[in-house]
């Protein structure tokens, strides 16, 4: 098959799905009796360089969560559990930094050394229990997406610091701070570690095509059997996954405590685990279309704020909106999968004799 | 050999008559000028080689295939079959190879199912199938899941499940393939008692023993046309085999022997458990030396296949040892194994050959994860990899338009000449070929054989597992047989006929 | 949904042993007697009360509706990630048509949600072939996404509603049967022995006891009649069972696999409705907050069967409603439990000869004792965090001798048969 019949039936199904995507948005939008043209006005115009900035942010935070989730589908191991392990990464991170038991960037390095650490950890444990008991690492992971969120409030309770209204950590000292890039002539910087995106996005397609142990990692996704009998030791796999899996997680919370909050508290943002899963599922797992799904979740949910402002409608429909190209891209995806398998099979049978390998036909 | 008297023969109408029937598939045809009688109240075995086209021909039988070309009768009426619920309402059950039953269902669920109308799901139910059982001597308690049931126990529910339905006319495709003996037997009574009953049997089968010695009349198949209609007590089974293959059977290999005198292989006293603490094999021991081909006969199901994971690393020896060139090998794993130089054709190339849903030259890797020319170091060397995947497309005539098409679009024969390609290449000291060229064509099938012989030659060791005598007799230096998990006979493939073959397999006796 | 690691017990059992259903009820015996027990050694009376057994059958129940909306999947052989979405599209429904046209419609609009999404599974996995985790992951983003939406819209115009809540919704009936509560709660005050305990359920039981919970009670052993005694259910079983085999004796597996998918969307659909209209006042967002995994997680304990379902549900339900309840103390006494189980797990390690697993049961016993020794109740959070980690602790102990469905979670193309 020729290079651009292969990107074109690449990109088929996420084309197909934002569509759909778009018109089932309008079509509910129009039930409940919104305002659909100020709805398309608002999202399809040109952000303001401040948006342009939060978007950049948010993209590259999504970023880290999809290829998160990402490494372990290419294993067939569902690693819902992005959510928790970024929280408890953070919070390990934000405590050790807040301490300030090391001096300057060397408290950043380690505490974020820490935070991948701890994030491989929590997603350890879901492999273990997986490769020795047996246990679905789907809901172990959303078990312990549970688990964390009550550790931390506990830790956090014993150990945090009170400010107002939140509990954090004691603030982290100034000379472990990030800076920003100044993409613009806002205030508001794009996170110094948000470069982290493109360091793991690019170690991550290095490592996934270019390696011995991407390889494994495929084939294991693909055909358990099959790698089983050339020699991959499975188990094995399957926790190094996860936790590669969780340090990345681990990484998702750095910019913006390094960059922006400075602690960890009740009021850290929240979600981005899971919407990373979406984008990774949007990206079909892989680098560059992970990238691609970021930016364009990063750019709904930014536009999706003025919705309220500009446009009067809630701002809840931009959720609707990246479900349904979920939805749609997964269905997609199958329906070109199959369509590409006929092409080939025609397209060999086309070049190759018949032959009187009559076992093969029935078969 | 068999009785001249014909116990339940009905007069007059045949049961099933196929005239003139023909099927073709995209690029094969599986079935031209068909011509069957098949009499009422007999058993009536359908001999032929794989790919002969019997199966096709079943399946246009039990309504899952329709034909191009050519008439059925049932019963003396002209009839069209478009689904199996057509051939069941013409009284016509099938019993398939690969039996379809639900492991945690009972014997009873996995009757009725699809048959509810019938008796219910209850009381009603199960008294007929007690009845049925007892009638035919099956033995069988319909409240028994059917995973604790044995392979001889599983058929008997395929045969009650046609029963149930009113089947008069019983189609069975290979039953004895994966039976052992005394399971063999247990069926021909029954057989015998459905055939006193008034039934008519369909008995598929390239046993030519088995045929001879339960068959009232047989028909033979080649090359997806009906070439002879014998009856057993007419023909030997050498003169079955000559009509079966069309010519006389294969001589083996003329050419010098290259068996060396240095032991490569070296299996002693090997066991394997199921988790259940089974055996699985037992005693097991033989040594392959370089340049020697050794060849396992055996029914299938008796031990072949764990012997070959066990090998391969796959599975874990309970008691035994296993050296490789001198070293003890009994507790490495797959990869090592696989780089001190085994290679592996599997018996299944879907599950355990190949990415099927990734290009050929990715397939190349598989297997070959750890060594040259796919890796450098912790990298993957695309270059290497796709130099020699175009290498062994050529070599080995691979029919794909480039590397880059995925696995799962070539023939099976293709995807097996590539795997044969792949596991040869890197110079392996031990070659693990488990049914090689099952399901592939006879023009790939001689060059894997001419791939095999040229390695052996330059020091190769082969542990060749096959159904396929031809293959076994052609390409080995010894034969062995396995049964139940233990090596039961060693054959000099010179010397060796198919009847001391068969019944070494199915352990009716030992060398003639 | 559990991953086999080794293979299955026979289900015909060795002359001498117990089955396993008698064996499930001896530890449920056994299991109530040592809780009577630690609460007359502890004193933490609140521990096996009539009102904390209510507040659990009421924590139970919702779980035990998702559960059996995974039931019903997962006996026709697809995975349903999707039950917490489809409860969340059920607690919607309710809130919309409860409060617009009655209790009964509420119900109603929230089983026909629930249905709706559930039929975006089946169609997803049936239809079009999708991977159920993914279809399952990928509903539960629609479906939060959709319900914040229409939550906003359908309620905050509403008098008592908001953005994220519904006004109070009209409750439904419950009943007291007060000749047998009444004489049970003067019993279960006199802190008697074991029978003070049993006084304590049947008290449960005949208070305030809601229809719905009974409805809930009834579909759970309805649905174990119709897919076991009776052919629709024998065609379901056997198309999660082996599908091949299904399609040989000619029964569609698609419409079964379908219809499965629908009315497990509808169980859950109808768990949040329970959650919406009797655990609350109304529609809350987030007030489903997982129970649909722990519902999976039930029926994995309950070996795919409903009783065992229900058994597990009631278990969580537990952990749950501690969080409700004097929850440090009753939780303090529990890990008393705990510590007895795990020994009697070392003891039984120790018979069967597995020397470094009752080593490891019994460290783990005696760290539970300390921490029971040591403190006096257990800190607020983890009392949040018990259902989880129990479920984790069920799965990971029990996971390996349960026996799913064959087909479980395989995609199924038709004609793959013969």
């Amino acid at each position: 098959m020729t290079l651009s019949r292969r990107i074109l039936l690449g990109l088929a199904a996420p084309v197909l799905a934002v569509i759909v995507a778009a018109v089932i948005s309008t079509l509910v939008l129009v039930a409940t009796g919104d305002d659909v043209g100020a709805f398309w006005s608002t999202m399809l115009s040109v952000p303001a360089s401040r948006n342009i900035v939060n978007i950049i942010n948010n993209a590259s935070l999504l970023y880290l969560s999809g290829v998160a989730a990402a490494i372990g589908f290419r294993m067939n191991l569902f690693n819902i559990g992005v959510e928790g392990q970024y929280r408890v990464a953070a919070f390990a991170a934000a405590a050790f930094a807040g301490a300030g038991v090391l001096p300057g960037k060397l408290n950043t390095v380690v505490a974020i050394l820490l935070a991948m650490v701890v994030g491989a950890a929590w997603a350890g444990l879901a492999g273990l229990l997986r490769v020795t008991r047996g246990v679905s690492e789907v809901i172990s992971t959303i078990m312990l997406n549970a688990i964390s969120g009550a550790l931390v409030g506990f830790l956090l309770s014993k150990w945090g610091v009170a400010t107002g209204v939140s509990t954090n950590t004691k603030v982290i000292p100034h000379s472990s701070w990030v800076g920003g890039f100044k993409v613009t002539g806002d205030p508001v910087e794009v996170f110094g570690l948000s470069i982290f995106a493109v360091v793991v996005g690019v170690a991550f397609a290095v490592v996934l095509n270019r390696t011995r142990f991407g390889f494994d990692l495929r084939a294991t996704g693909s055909s358990e059997s099959a790698a089983v009998a050339s020699g991959v030791n499975v188990k094995r796999m399957v926790v190094v996954s996860m936790l590669l899996s969780g340090a990345v997680a681990g990484l998702i919370g750095m910019p913006t405590l390094f960059g922006d909050a400075h602690n960890y508290g009740t009021s850290f943002q929240v979600g981005i685990g899971f919407t990373g899963i979406a984008v990774a599922l949007l990206g079909r797992n892989n680098p560059i279309g992970i990238a691609i799904g970021a930016l364009i979740f990063a750019f709904l949910s930014e536009q999706g704020n003025l919705l309220n402002i500009l446009a009067g409608v809630s701002p809840d429909i931009v959720a609707v909106t990246q479900g349904v190209i979920v939805m749609a891209v997964v269905i997609a995806y199958e329906i070109v999968r199959r369509y590409r398998a006929n092409l080939e099979q025609a397209a060999v049978a086309a070049q190759v004799e018949p032959h009187t390998d009559v076992e093969e036909a029935v078969a | 050999m068999t009785s001249t008297m014909e116990p339940g023969a009905a007069r007059g109408v045949d049961a099933i008559k196929v005239s003139g029937v023909g099927k073709s598939f995209p690029g094969v045809i599986a079935n031209h000028d068909v011509d069957i009688t098949i009499r009422a109240g007999t058993i009536h075995a359908l001999v032929g080689e794989n790919g002969a086209g019997k199966s096709t021909l079943m399946k246009i039988l039990y309504g899952v295939q329709r034909p191009d070309e050519g008439t059925i009768a049932v019963n003396g009426t002209e009839v069209a079959l478009h689904s199996p619920s057509d051939a069941i309402a013409q009284g016509i059950g099938m019993v398939f190879q690969h039996f379809m039953l639900a492991d945690n269902l009972t014997v009873l669920e996995n009757v009725v199912l699809g048959a509810e109308k019938l008796h219910g799901i209850g009381e009603a139910a199960r008294t007929r199938i007690e009845e049925l059982s007892s009638t035919y001597g099956f033995g069988l308690d319909p409240d028994e899941l059917v995973e604790s049931l044995g392979v001889g126990e599983r058929q008997r529910v395929e045969i009650l499940k046609v029963l149930y339905r009113g089947a008069k006319i019983i189609i069975l495709d290979e039953p004895t393939a994966v039976l052992v003996p005394q399971e063999v037997d247990a069926l021909f009574e029954n057989l015998r008692d459905l055939r006193e009953q008034g039934h008519t049997l369909i008995f598929i089968s390239h046993k030519l023993d088995e045929v001879l010695s339960i068959a009232d009349d047989i028909t033979v198949m080649r090359r997806g046309t009906t070439v002879a209609a014998v009856r057993p007590q007419d023909v030997t089974a050498r003169k079955l085999a000559e009509l079966m293959v069309g010519s006389e059977l294969p001589s083996p290999g003329t050419e010098e022997s290259t068996v060396t005198d240095r032991p490569l292989l070296e299996v002693e006293d090997v066991e394997v458990v199921d988790a259940a603490g089974r055996a699985e094999l037992a005693d097991v021991s033989f040594t392959i030396h370089a340049g020697e081909v050794l060849g396992i006969a055996g029914v299938e199901g008796n031990g072949q296949t764990e012997l070959v994971e066990t090998i391969i690393g796959m599975r874990h020896a309970a008691r035994g040892t296993i050296r490789l060139e001198g070293k003890d090998i009994t507790g490495w794993g797959t990869l090592e194994r696989r780089e001190a130089g085994i290679g592996y054709v599997p018996e299944d190339r879907h599950r355990h050959g190949l990415l099927l849903d990734s290009p050929l030259w990715e397939n190349r890797i598989l297997g070959h994860q750890t060594r040259e020319p796919s890796v450098k170091g912790p990298w993957l060397n695309k270059a290497g990899a796709r130099e020699d995947s175009e290498r062994i497309v050529r070599e080995y005539d691979v029919r794909t338009p480039g590397i880059d098409t995925n696995a799962r679009a070539l023939s099976g024969g293709n995807q097996q000449k590539f795997i044969v390609g792949r596991e040869m290449s890197g110079d392996p000291v031990l070659l693990i070929a488990s049914h090689p060229t099952r399901g592939v064509d006879v023009g790939a099938q001689a060059q894997i054989w001419d791939h095999i012989r040229n390695a052996r030659r330059n020091g190769l060791a082969v542990l060749l597992i096959s159904a396929d005598l031809d293959e076994l007799i052609g390409l080995s230096d010894t034969i062995q047989v396995m049964l139940r998990g233990q090596l039961v006979g060693t054959f000099d493939p010179q010397t060796v006929t198919p009847q001391d073959l068969g019944s070494a397999m199915t352990g009716a006796g030992g060398a003639a | 949904m559990s991953v086999p690691t080794t293979a299955v017990e026979t289900a015909a059992p060795a002359p001498g042993r117990m089955d396993t259903r008698s064996r499930m009820w001896l530890y449920l015996l056994a299991g109530f007697v040592l809780v009577a027990l630690v609460r007359v050694v502890s004193g933490a009376n609140d521990v096996d009360s009539a009102g904390t057994l209510r507040a659990a059958l009421e924590s139970a129940i919702p779980i035990a509706l998702a559960g059996l909306g995974g039931l019903w999947s997962e006996r026709a052989g697809v995975v349903n990630i999707g039950l917490e979405g489809m409860m969340i599209a059920g607690t919607l429904g309710a809130g919309y048509f409860g409060y617009h046209y009655g209790a009964v419609a509420g119900i109603l609009g929230a089983v026909l949600f629930g249905a709706l999404v559930g039929a975006l599974h089946a169609m997803a996995t049936v239809t079009f072939g999708v991977d159920h985790i993914v279809s399952g992951v990928a509903i539960n983003i629609i479906a939060l996404g959709v319900a914040g939406f229409l939550a906003e819209s359908f309620f905050s115009a509403l008098p008592g509603g908001g953005p994220t809540q519904s006004p109070e919704l009209p409750s439904v009936t419950s009943i007291d049967i007060s000749f047998l509560s009444d004489p049970a709660t003067t019993i279960q005050n006199k802190h008697w022995f074991l029978v003070s305990d049993l006084a304590s359920v049947v008290g449960a039981l005949t208070k305030e006891l809601s229809l719905f919970t009974v409805f809930a009670l009834l579909l759970i052993a309805g649905t174990g009649w119709l897919l076991w005694k009776t052919s629709f259910g024998l065609r379901l079983r056997s198309v999660g069972e082996s599908p091949a085999a299904a399609e040989s004796l000619g029964v569609d597996v698609y419409r079964y696999k379908f219809i499965a998918v629908v009315v497990s969307g509808a169980m859950a659909g109808l768990a949040g409705a329970f959650l919406a209209m009797v655990a609350s006042s109304g529609f809350q967002q987030g007030q489903t907050n997982g129970r649909g995994y722990i519902g999976l997680a039930a029926m994995i304990f309950g070996n795919w069967r409903p009783g065992g379902m229900l058994l597990g549900s009631s278990l969580f339900g537990y952990t749950q409603a501690m969080q409700l309840r004097s929850g440090g103390e009753s939780l303090h006494a529990l890990l008393l439990v705990v510590f007895v189980i795990l020994l009697a797990v070392a003891a039984l390690q120790l018979v069967r000869k597995n020397r470094t697993q009752a080593v490891l049961s019994g460290l783990l016993g005696v760290l539970f004792l300390v921490w029971y020794l040591s403190t006096d109740k257990v800190p607020r959070e983890f009392t949040t965090m018990a259902p989880y980690v129990t479920t984790l602790l069920v799965l990971a102990f029990a996971a390996q001798k349960l026996r799913m469905p064959a087909a479980d979670g395989r995609p199924y193309r038709k004609g793959s048969a013969g």
